[in-house]
C-alpha cells in the first residue's frame, strides 16, 4: 500500500471507530467501512464483496442488555486491510472474514477500555459545569469520541504497517481443509446474529409471521424488496383488523394510515 | 409575556444536530449524560443568561441518561419544552425535567431497538449486501443514503413533534402508539427474519446417499454427438430440454432435506442458537464453535 492508502485508510478506520460507538451515520457497518477502504486502496470490486458477505453477517450484531456483539467497525476494517494485503481479490473474501471476526471479538476489549476512560471524562464535564464553562464540555465530548475513533485507527494502522508479504503468505500457508472449512463455518455463523435479534422480538403473536417469512422466502423470484412490501402490508392489516377488532366503532374513521391518523391528531 | 424567551427554529435544528454524537461520551457510570449535556448546549445559552441558571441547568443535564440514541429526540424535544417554560418562569421543578427524561428513556428505548436495529437494518442492510455481494457499487450507496435519510428525518420531526406537545406526549406514549409502532415492527422484523434465514443461512450436507444409473436416452451421450458448433449445439439443446449431464445422478443428503422444507437446516441451527442464547451462553463462544464445526464438519466430508 502506498503512504497515501494508509493515511486514508487510517482516516476511514477512525470514522468507523466513531460511528462503532455513536451508531448513526454507519460508518462502521462493513457493507460502508469496506467498500471506503476498497476505494481509497483501489481495490473496489473485491472489497464490495467483501462488505457485503461480511454484512449478511453482521446484520444482526447490536449489543442488547448483557449479550454483546462482536465489533463490527473492527471486523469490518481488519478484514478489508487483510483482503487488499493478501492480494487474492475477492477470492480471499471468506478467509478475510474467517480471520477478522476473532480480531473483532478481541476488539470488544478496546471498546470496554474506552467507556471506562469515559468515566473520568465526565467527571472533567462537571468540573467544567461546576464553572458554566461551556467550551470545555464541548471539547471533552469531542475527545471522548475521537478516543473512540482511535480505538480502531490504531489496530487499522499497525495493520497496514505489516508488510504485505506476511499477510499473504500467512494466508497462503493456512492449508485448504482450513480455509474451506472456516467459509463453512462463516455461512453458518450468520445464524447467531439473527437468533439474538428473534429472541429480542419473538412473542407467540408474532411467530406467525416468521413462518410466513420463511416459506415464502423459497420464492427465489420474490427480491427483499417484494418480501418487504409483503411484510409492511400484513403488518399494516394486522394492525387495522386488531385496532377494529379492539375498539369496534373507533376504527372505520381513518385514511388508511392509522400512525398517520394519530398523528395528525395533534396538529 | 412581551419579552418571553423562545427557542428559535435555529436553536432547535442545533440541537438536533449535536445529538447526533449523543453517546459519544458513553461510559458506564452515567452512559450517555454527556453527549445530553453537549447537545442541550445551544438551548441553555439561549434560555439562561446568569451564570448562575446556566450552572444549575448544566448540571440537571448531566445527570444519567440512556436510551436509544434515535429516540432521545422526541425526549430532547419535550426537555427543550420544559426548560423554555422554566426559564419564562413557570413553576417547573428540577424533579419534574428529570423525571420526563427518565420515565420516557425507558419505554422509547423499547421501540428504538426493534424499529431501527432489528428491522431497519436488517431489511436495508441484506437489500445493500446482497447488491454489493453481486459487486454493484448502488448496494452501500442504498444503504447509507436511505438510512441516513431516514434516521435524521426521524431525528429532526419527531423532536419537533416533542416540543410542539411538551408534556401530552409521555401520556400518549404510555398508550395506544407506542405498543402499535412496536407491535408493527415486530411483525415487519420477524417476516423478514423468517426470509433471511432461509435465504442466507447456508448449511450444505455433501455426503452421496444414492448413485442412480440413468436410462439410455435420459442423459446426454457425448460421444455420439457431431463434431465443432454442431455438437455443441445439440448438447446444450439437450441439457435444455432436460437431460441430465452424467449418466448417473448422484443425490446428496442435502437434495433430500431440499427436497423435504428447503432451509430447513438452517432453521435448526437458528433455534439451536436462539436456545443457547437463551441458556445465557455468549454469542461470541457461539460464532467460535460454529467456526470449529465448520473446519471438523469439512475434514470428516459431512459438510
Amino acid at each position: 500500500m502506498s503512504g497515501i492508502s494508509i493515511v486514508l485508510v487510517v482516516i476511514v478506520a477512525f470514522l468507523a471507530g466513531m460511528e462503532g460507538i455513536l451508531d448513526e451515520f454507519q460508518f462502521h457497518q462493513p457493507l460502508v467501512a469496506c467498500t471506503l477502504i476498497g476505494i481509497v486502496t483501489g481495490q473496489l470490486p473485491a472489497c464490495l464483496i467483501l462488505g457485503g458477505s461480511l454484512q449478511m453477517i453482521a446484520l444482526g450484531w447490536a449489543n442488547i442488555g448483557a449479550a454483546v456483539a462482536p465489533d463490527a467497525a473492527l471486523a469490518a476494517v481488519a478484514s478489508a486491510i487483510i483482503l487488499v494485503k493478501g492480494g487474492q481479490g475477492a477470492a480471499g473474501a471468506q478467509t478475510a472474514i474467517a480471520v477478522a471476526i476473532p480480531l473483532a471479538v478481541a476488539g470488544l476489549f478496546l471498546t470496554m477500555v474506552v467507556r471506562t476512560i469515559s468515566v473520568a471524562i465526565v467527571h472533567q464535564m462537571d468540573a467544567a459545569a461546576e464553572k458554566g464553562n461551556f467550551k470545555m464540555i464541548e471539547v471533552w465530548q469531542i475527545a471522548a469520541i475521537c478516543l473512540q475513533g482511535l480505538r480502531i485507527a490504531i489496530p487499522a494502522a499497525a495493520l497496514c504497517v505489516i508488510p504485505a508479504e506476511t499477510v499473504s503468505n500467512f494466508l497462503n500457508s493456512m492449508p485448504a481443509w482450513l480455509t474451506d472449512g472456516m467459509s463453512i463455518g462463516g455461512g453458518m455463523v450468520v445464524a447467531v446474529g439473527y437468533a439474538m435479534v428473534i429472541n429480542m422480538m419473538a412473542t407467540p403473536e408474532v411467530w406467525p409471521f416468521f413462518a410466513i417469512g420463511f416459506c415464502l422466502a423459497a420464492l427465489s423470484e420474490l427480491t427483499l424488496i417484494a418480501l418487504g412490501a409483503i411484510a409492511l402490508a400484513m403488518a399494516l392489516i394486522y394492525l387495522k383488523l386488531s385496532e377494529g377488532a379492539a375498539a369496534g366503532s373507533a376504527a372505520g374513521a381513518g385514511t388508511g394510515d392509522p400512525l398517520g391518523d394519530i398523528l395528525d391528531d395533534y396538529e | 409575556m412581551a419579552d418571553r424567551i423562545t427557542l428559535t427554529k435555529n436553536d432547535r435544528f442545533s440541537v438536533a444536530l449535536r445529538s447526533t454524537f449523543l453517546q459519544g461520551s458513553w461510559n458506564y457510570e452515567r452512559m450517555q449524560n454527556g453527549g445530553w449535556c453537549f447537545a442541550m448546549i445551544p438551548a441553555i445559552k439561549r434560555l439562561y443568561t446568569t451564570k448562575e441558571d446556566q450552572v444549575a441547568a448544566l448540571k440537571r443535564h448531566l445527570e444519567f441518561f440512556n436510551t436509544h440514541p434515535y429516540v432521545a429526540s422526541p425526549i430532547l424535544g419535550v426537555t427543550l419544552a420544559l426548560e423554555e417554560d422554566k426559564a419564562n418562569g413557570a413553576e417547573v421543578e428540577d424533579s419534574a425535567i428529570q423525571g420526563v427524561k427518565v420515565g420516557m428513556m425507558g419505554p422509547l428505548a423499547g421501540v428504538g431497538d426493534p424499529v431501527f436495529w432489528f428491522t431497519v437494518r436488517p431489511i436495508l442492510g441484506a437489500l445493500g449486501a446482497s447488491l454489493a455481494m453481486a459487486g454493484n457499487l448502488l448496494g452501500p450507496i442504498l444503504f447509507f443514503v436511505l438510512w441516513n435519510v431516514i434516521r435524521f428525518g426521524f431525528m429532526w420531526y419527531t423532536q419537533e413533534f416533542g416540543y410542539k406537545v411538551g408534556m401530552k406526549i409521555t401520556e400518549d406514549l404510555s398508550g395506544g402508539l407506542l405498543k402499535k409502532v412496536t407491535k408493527g415492527a415486530s411483525i415487519l422484523g420477524m417476516f423478514i427474519l423468517g426470509a433471511l434465514v432461509e435465504r442466507w443461512v447456508s448449511i450444505n450436507f455433501v455426503p452421496v446417499v444414492s448413485n442412480v444409473t440413468l436410462s439410455e436416452g435420459a442423459y446426454i451421450e457425448w460421444d455420439k454427438l457431431p463434431e465443432g458448433s454442431e455438437g455443441i449445439h445439440q448438447a446444450l439443446s439437450q441439457y435444455a430440454s432436460g437431460l441430465s449431464m452424467e449418466p448417473t445422478k448422484v443425490t446428496t443428503l442435502q437434495d433430500n432435506l431440499n427436497s423435504l422444507i428447503p432451509g430447513f437446516v438452517p432453521l435448526l441451527l437458528t433455534l439451536l442458537c436462539m436456545w443457547l442464547l437463551k441458556k445465557n451462553v455468549s454469542p461470541i463462544i457461539i460464532i467460535i464453535a460454529l467456526f470449529v464445526v465448520g473446519i471438523l464438519g469439512h475434514v470428516i466430508g459431512l459438510l
